[in-house]
């Protein structure tokens, strides 16, 4: 498990959410990712972006990059439009209830694209445990204990894989936001590291 | 007799001719002036009914159900009750709180839950306490016998939302809770997004699944229309919690996960 999937989310014509003082989502996580990428290196992982300018990729092409791979962590970033700003919020997916029209996988042991974090959700769980406790360390008013919530894009990734939401894109400029970047991205790195460190000693 | 006597003679006999000529065009033109105003006067009033009919149709199909939905549902069974409609917390916009209003809510599960998610935009107490658009509107409402909810919401209810996994969250438990606590019998909830299954609802959350709604807080929810089949643990105290299938503290912010 030496591979992390980083996946600045939005981007292109999509900006995710914008503050009113012009402050952009997608230009923020992907200053974020690329501060995280440095962090990882530095633990001695191989990092792999969605995206390294702004273009904007599908869901299931970001997940697709990590689907590809063996022993990956997928870490989608984000930045809220609501919320108390300065704060950090780390999110697994939960266990859903799904339509009964939804269909059987093609075939016994396959796992369907469309619910690929369904046997991983756990693991992820367990990873944004560790996560949200250096955020918590970190930033002042950050929950100790992570959430769930169906973010679209974990839903199709084959891996462990989180979703992390800075507050927020309502500030005057992006001074606050950008301080936290390396504080940001040495606490995830950490919080990885040691998951993996877990994760090959085959714990849960 | 001279010239100038024949000359005088010739222009007073053209003259006469001229005006016996232009009275007789003048009295043309003037009749078909006066037929016309007289038609023109007889058409107007229904011309201008035909406008303000034109004026008065529906651009489309969406604006015209949204005109009736627009409107709060009066039934012949409705009871002035006291509804538990969940909107932002005063203390933080991280979570929401239950406000009780007086709502007319019939007993049919179907209308009452309409007449819950109209009230639930339209009468927001407060600006920064609404949790879906002030211009959405509920489509359609549907109920499946297995307690399956199917809310169909006009395009502004992802246009108008704030982008973020946290306020996509939070809309989606206001619906929800305020559908568990008020007696609906409703299990679990589709969202639809303009009559189609939408990917996310602003970018974030996904609307793939069905999202559990829980049953109601005993005593304080209004009497039930229809006996509730589920067997969810429901919010303690009434503050969120935004993994419906778990207890959660009373404060707990949406999506906590339970210690483990």
């Amino acid at each position: 498990m030496g591979l992390v999937i980083l996946d600045p989310a939005h981007g292109g014509a999509d900006p995710g959410a914008r503050g009113s003082s012009g402050i952009a989502e997608s230009d923020v996580v992907l200053s974020y990712a690329r501060l995280l990428r440095i962090s990882l290196e530095a633990q001695g992982m191989r990092v792999l972006m969605t995206r390294q300018a702004n273009d904007d990729p599908s869901f299931d092409d970001r997940s697709r990059l990590a689907n590809a791979q063996r022993g990956v962590i997928f870490i989608t970033l984000h930045v809220s439009s609501t919320g108390q700003p300065g704060r950090v919020r780390v999110y697994s997916l939960p266990r859903m209830v799904l339509p009964q029209n939804v269909a059987l996988a093609p075939h016994a042991g396959l796992l369907p694209w469309d619910r690929a974090q369904f046997n991983f959700i756990d693991q992820s769980k367990r990873l944004a445990e560790l996560i949200q406790i250096q955020m918590a360390q970190r930033f002042q008013g950050s929950s100790e204990t992570p959430f769930e919530a169906p973010v679209r894009q974990l839903r199709t990734v084959g891996a462990p894989a989180v979703a992390i939401e800075v507050s927020s894109v309502s500030l005057p400029d992006r001074t606050r936001l950008d301080q936290m970047g390396p504080g940001l991205a040495d606490g995830v790195a950490r919080a990885v590291a040691a998951f993996r460190t877990i994760y090959e000693m085959g714990g849960r | 007799m001279g010239w100038r006597a024949r000359w005088r003679r010739f222009e007073r006999s053209t003259k006469w001719e001229a005006g016996k000529a232009l009275s007789k065009g003048l009295k043309t033109t003037i009749a078909i002036l006066t037929a016309m105003v007289v038609l023109g006067l007889i058409t107007l009033p229904g011309l201008r009914e035909a406008v303000q009919r034109l004026r008065n149709t529906p651009r489309t199909e969406e604006q015209a159900r949204r005109e009736v939905m627009q409107e709060p549902i009066s039934t012949p069974t409705d009871v002035q009750a006291k509804a538990q409609m969940f909107w932002l917390s005063t203390a933080s916009a991280n979570l929401l709180e239950p406000t009780v209003i007086s709502l007319p809510l019939s007993a049919d599960p179907v209308l009452r839950s309409k007449q819950l998610l109209i009230a639930l935009i339209a009468r927001a107490p407060a600006p920064e306490k609404r949790t879906l658009p002030a211009e959405a509107n509920l489509l359609a409402f549907y109920i499946q016998p297995d307690g399956t909810a199917i809310a169909d919401f006009s395009d502004e209810i992802a246009s108008g939302m704030p982008s973020g996994i946290l306020s996509e969250q939070l809309a989606v438990e206001s619906i929800a809770q305020t559908l568990g606590a008020n007696g609906t019998g409703i299990r679990q909830l589709k969202i639809l997004v303009h009559g189609q299954g939408a990917e996310t609802l602003a970018g974030h959350l996904d609307l793939y699944g069905l999202f559990p709604v829980p049953s109601p807080l005993g005593a304080a929810a209004p009497a039930p229309a229809k006996a509730t089949a589920s067997g969810k643990t429901p919010a303690a105290g009434g503050i969120v919690r935004t993994k419906p299938a778990r207890s959660a503290p009373n404060n707990a912010e949406p999506g906590r996960q339970a210690p483990h």
